[in-house]
């Protein structure tokens, strides 16, 4: 047979390769142009090779928000994965109250970012706030412009109102997906509910999990106007996340060297904590294998 | 170890069932013998499944009893009825191992892992698993998943009956046979009584010594395989059983005789008596293909039919032919000669299966 080469189909991906041009890599380009740049004004700039990626790695003020932003994800996805899987648990199956439970659940995740921080701004506040106001009376002397236990408290409270219903749908909708023979042949086999969660239900959502864990994990990562409107970064630097330290570096001062470096920091390091969270989670299923008595 | 009972059981899906057409389950009271291989026959919705899911505990019946032994189990749930249960697609454990699943009814009881490890062996050895039983069982192929949830029913030595529903649907055809051999085997070994259900006739007669013939809620029939093929007790037995099926008459007694559609039908002394004696104007007779004799010249018992068209199917043919307006069979030899358009067909007797008001009726001597 005579094998005919020919890679014109190559061109077929053109319009693709096109299209993530003007959406992701020419933008991204810009930035790394800046981040290995000084420059002054339109005539005036400087090569500078890897000095802003060194100075931005050794800021404190990073360093700091950093560890402020990993505290902050983490905390949020050791409580809203397990209270989402819980809530899914108990929600009614059929019936109007399934349907009813679901619009009552989803409603958090169609409010704005910044007016979910406003909601909870007036909400907190300590002379006309429902929470404010009913802590104080009840003798706990809250305020979230002046403690930092209580604005952290609030933030991971506000972004747990918005957020777990986005796990508790995912879940739900795994949930639904199991055929109801799994359960009775549970049942003839005389499992425990914690077996039934254990061994027909958890690894069923796996794969939603993992849909829901990654997002919440970028979501929470890149937070921004939530706190912003909320405490404003503050008491103090208190709740100063990445993004707003970012912004205020680039907008604020135009510091547009070192902040191009740190956002594309920033961008990696979301990049790897979501591919160690993917394997993990992968390999998490493979260790399940191993069996024995 | 048991014997099934079901008394004057019946089952409705709506609260307050209206009449007989409300109930998926109309009454019956029958018993599935300790040791028994049985199986549940009858076209799709025909209430078979629901009667399984009564049995094994996952459904409760609206009326009457069921009896293991001499113990009323209705309110009793599954897991304490020492039942089990195979689905129509196979249930597994996902992320477990084979070993696994098949030990997990047993982790379940707490049993020592010494019996359990031996249990599982022993399982694994009759269901030709034991290669894979270190394998994740979300690997599996189709068959391997239903002998897995076979398995899990036969682990527990205090199974008293074995339930399965259509467990071959997913299974492919070469393999069914082999899994069906498979359940004899176990069958033999474990002295379990075994009820499955299934829409194949096939499956139900090689695998059953006993058949429930099921339509529309009802068991219409029950018994062997032989007796349902030669004397149906109903005439859905007969269509559904057999192929083709039986040909069934639709007959009106008149003062002159047995009339189909107004084509008078030769019928000896003794069927119209038996008809009188039935007071019914629901009369049918059901004859199957295989026993319609096609003759060469008219008898004083025969029946003049047109012709409509001979199938060839290797050993022999069938015959369609028209009489008095309704399309019959009859199975001849494939080197019989049938010649013209119209021929001259004869019923005979010993063959013709009376039924009064759907039911077969005993055709007395006289």
């Amino acid at each position: 047979m005579n094998k005919v080469h020919n890679n014109k189909a190559w061109f077929l991906i053109l319009p693709m390769l096109l299209l993530v041009a003007f959406s992701a890599i020419i933008p991204l380009m810009t930035v790394v142009n800046y981040s290995v740049q000084d420059v002054f004004d339109s005539n005036t700039r400087f090569f500078t090779g890897t000095e802003w990626f060194e100075t931005m790695l050794n800021n404190p003020t990073l360093q700091a928000a950093l560890l402020r932003q990993f505290a902050f994800s983490f905390t949020i996805l050791a409580i809203q994965v397990p209270l989402g899987i819980g809530i899914a648990l108990l929600m009614p199956k059929r019936g109007w109250q399934a349907s009813a439970v679901l619009i009552l659940i989803t409603l958090p995740l169609l409010i704005p970012w910044n007016v979910v921080g406003s909601i909870w701004q007036i909400f907190t506040r300590g002379d006309i706030g429902l929470m404010g106001v009913s802590l104080r009376e009840l003798g706990y002397n809250y305020n979230i412009t002046r403690s930092p236990v209580d604005a952290w408290f609030t933030i991971i409270l506000m972004d747990v109102w918005h957020w777990t219903p986005l796990i508790a749908l995912l879940c739900y909708s795994g949930l639904r997906s199991i055929p109801e023979a799994y359960y009775q042949a549970a049942r003839i086999d005389r499992a425990s509910k914690w077996a039934v969660f254990r061994y027909i239900q958890l690894p069923k959502l796996t794969n939603v999990l993992v849909i829901g864990i990654l997002l919440r994990f970028m979501h929470s990562f890149m937070i921004y106007a939530e706190p912003f409107v909320l405490t404003g970064g503050g008491p103090g630097s208190s709740t100063t996340f990445l993004s707003q330290s970012l912004t205020t570096m680039a907008i604020g001062q135009q510091d547009l060297g070192p902040s191009a470096a740190f956002s594309l920091i920033y961008f990696l390091i979301i990049l790897l904590v979501c591919w160690v969270f993917y394997t993990a989670i992968m390999n998490m299923q493979k260790d399940d294998q191993r069996g024995g008595v | 170890m048991a014997q099934i009972t079901l008394k004057t059981l019946a089952h409705s899906y709506s609260p307050n069932p209206a009449g007989p057409e409300d109930y998926a389950i109309r009454e019956m009271s029958h018993v599935w013998h300790q040791g028994g291989a049985y199986a549940l026959l009858g076209p799709s919705g025909c209430g078979k499944s629901t009667l399984l899911n009564i049995i094994s505990g996952l459904l409760q019946p609206s009326d009457g009893e069921v009896i293991f032994d001499d113990l009323i189990v209705n309110d009793l749930p599954p897991e304490e009825r020492n039942i089990a249960q195979v689905f129509q697609f196979p249930v597994i454990y996902d992320t477990m191992t084979v070993f696994d699943n098949l030990a997990f009814p047993l982790r379940n009881i707490r049993t020592p892992v010494d019996k359990i490890k031996q249990r599982v062996a022993e399982v694994a050895d009759i269901l030709d698993l034991t290669p894979l039983l270190k394998r994740k069982a979300k690997n599996l192929t189709a068959d391997e998943k239903q002998k897995v949830s076979m398995g899990r029913g036969l682990v527990r030595d205090d199974v008293s009956a074995i339930l399965f529903d259509e467990p071959l649907t997913v299974i492919d055809p070469q393999l069914k046979w082999k899994l069906r051999r498979k359940l004899k085997e176990i069958h033999e070994k474990f002295n379990i009584t075994m009820i499955y259900v299934t829409h194949d006739q096939l499956e139900a007669s090689t695998f059953a010594d006993k058949i429930a013939v099921m339509y529309e809620g009802q068991v219409v029939q029950f018994g062997t395989p032989r007796e349902l093929f030669e004397v149906p007790a109903h005439p859905f037995v007969g269509y559904f059983i057999g192929s083709p099926g039986m040909n069934i008459l639709d007959i009106e007694l008149t003062q002159a005789g047995a009339r189909v559609n107004d084509v008078p039908l030769p019928l000896s002394h003794r069927f119209h008596t038996a008809m009188r004696r039935a007071d019914s104007r629901n009369l049918k007779l059901g004859i199957r293909p295989e026993f319609v004799e096609v003759l060469s010249k008219a008898s004083d018992d025969s029946c003049m039919v047109e012709v409509k068209n001979t199938q060839d199917l290797g050993t022999y043919r069938i015959l369609s032919f028209q009489f008095a307006g309704l399309n019959l069979k009859a199975r001849i030899d494939e080197d019989a000669i049938v010649s013209g358009d119209r021929i001259h067909v004869r019923f005979p007797e010993e063959h013709l299966n009376l039924y009064v008001d759907e039911f077969r009726v005993e055709v007395g001597d006289e």
